[in-house]
């Protein structure tokens, strides 16, 4: 019982998502015994994968000295998952990046190798130049988790649209504000 | 006698064919010499100041580009862009959807009528995500159709609009409106944040065929790349 009130206490979950796509190279990376075994060794207790449109379903698991483990496809809620997450790790889109950005949580941007016009790489790079998040590919996402120090990540400061509402306005003729 | 017919009927059909092709070519240099003017035009800000409102069109990209576009109609003074068109992809349920929204509580704030100040139009996209790049020459020629239609009934003096493919039928075909003198279109291309390096197909080929009044990019590397944009900082 005493131990149930703790690990609520400690409860430090990974949330995966993968938005709208299909990106079971992802999935399949978080499914795999020597992520898992790092992101247990950085203190994580819950792994909960969004998995969209993929078709690959990772194994449940109950935790018990392991990793819990659990899954879904999509969700209204990804903003409460994202909010009640101490780390995420997610798909290369633009939408998705943001929104963990603002919420100022840990982030792991996995670029998917397979799509036919892989731009999403860049902003990915980008900020992981700028010290915003770390940027991996399925393949080297285990060796990330363990070499990340969550503490060398700057906040990100949100832009604004206003130098873009302003360039329009003057062309147009309007007088400014 | 014959001979002479002959070579009047020769003559005449030689004298004939000359006069098409240098009607013809004067067809052509008339119509290039108002695209150039018309691109020439479209690089400089309007040159009468602004009074009325203009009415805009707002064209919705997917997923990160929606949220982008609604960032920059955030900030962008409604009293003076109205009233304001919404097309998104037809296959695209999300995009109109936050539009909407945004425009129901303008009007709630304001106490008009959505109807009024915001109409909602989808439209056959020419390129799905993943799609190659040859059959999407022939997706994008029948969204062309579409858009003809939507043009027709629209006549924006604004257009804005933030990539993917379902902007550049729409842009093509206010771009001849310019030319035809049907209307004249202000058109401005903000390119994704997502474009650090390279413009996007959409973003180059406007770039390329001089078919944007201003392309505005969210990085400085994009900018020196890409010399005519402009460099507005990020929007998101």
């Amino acid at each position: 019982m005493g131990g149930e009130e703790r690990s609520e206490k400690t409860r430090r979950v990974v949330f995966v998502t993968v938005g709208t796509t299909c990106f079971d190279a992802l999935v399949r990376a978080m499914d795999s015994e020597n992520v898992k075994k790092e992101l247990l060794a950085k203190g994580y207790t819950h792994l909960l994968i969004q998995m969209g449109r993929g078709s690959y379903v990772p194994t449940k698991s109950e935790g018990e000295g392991s990793l819990s483990v659990d899954h879904f496809t999509f969700s209204s809620s990804i903003a409460d998952h994202l909010r009640s997450a101490s780390l995420v790790i997610s798909h290369a889109g633009s939408g998705s990046i943001f929104e963990t950005l603002r919420l100022r949580k840990p982030l792991i941007v996995v670029v998917n190798e397979d799509l036919m016009d892989n731009h999403q790489s860049e902003l990915a790079e980008e900020l992981a130049n700028r010290k915003h998040l770390y940027c991996a590919s399925p393949q080297t996402l285990h060796q990330t988790i363990a070499d990340m120090d969550l503490n060398s990540l700057l906040p990100y400061t949100p832009g604004h649209a206003t130098p873009v509402a302003n360039h329009i306005n003057r062309f147009l003729g309007f007088p400014d504000d | 006698m014959s001979l002479m017919e002959k070579a009047n009927d020769c003559c005449f059909s030689s004298v004939l064919s000359i006069a098409t092709l240098s009607s013809a070519a004067f067809v052509v240099t008339l119509i290039l010499v108002r695209v150039l003017y018309v691109i020439y035009c479209s690089s400089r800000p309007l040159s009468k100041r602004a009074s009325k409102p203009v009415s805009t069109l707002i064209i919705l990209g997917s997923g990160g580009h929606t949220a982008e576009m609604l960032n920059l109609l955030a900030v962008l003074q409604k009293d003076r862009f109205k009233p304001r068109f919404y097309i998104a992809a037809a296959t695209d349920n999300m995009s109109l959807q936050k539009a909407l929204l945004l425009e129901n509580n303008l009007a709630s704030e304001s106490g008009t009528d959505v109807a009024v100040t915001a109409q909602f139009m989808k439209i056959y996209r020419s390129r799905e995500v993943g799609q190659s790049y040859i059959t999407s020459v022939w997706t994008t020629l029948i969204a062309t159709v579409h858009a003809l239609w939507l043009m027709i009934k629209i006549r924006p003096e604004v257009i804005l609009c933030n990539g993917p493919g379902t902007c550049i039928p729409l842009c093509v075909i206010a771009f001849i409106f310019k030319v035809l003198g049907i209307r004249w279109s202000s058109i401005f291309y903000v390119e994704s944040i997502a474009r650090v390096r390279r413009l996007s197909l959409s973003g180059l080929l406007l770039y390329k065929l001089w078919m944007a009044d201003q392309i505005f990019v969210q990085w400085p590397q994009l900018q020196q790349q890409y010399p005519r944009a402009t460099y507005v900082g990020r929007l998101m």
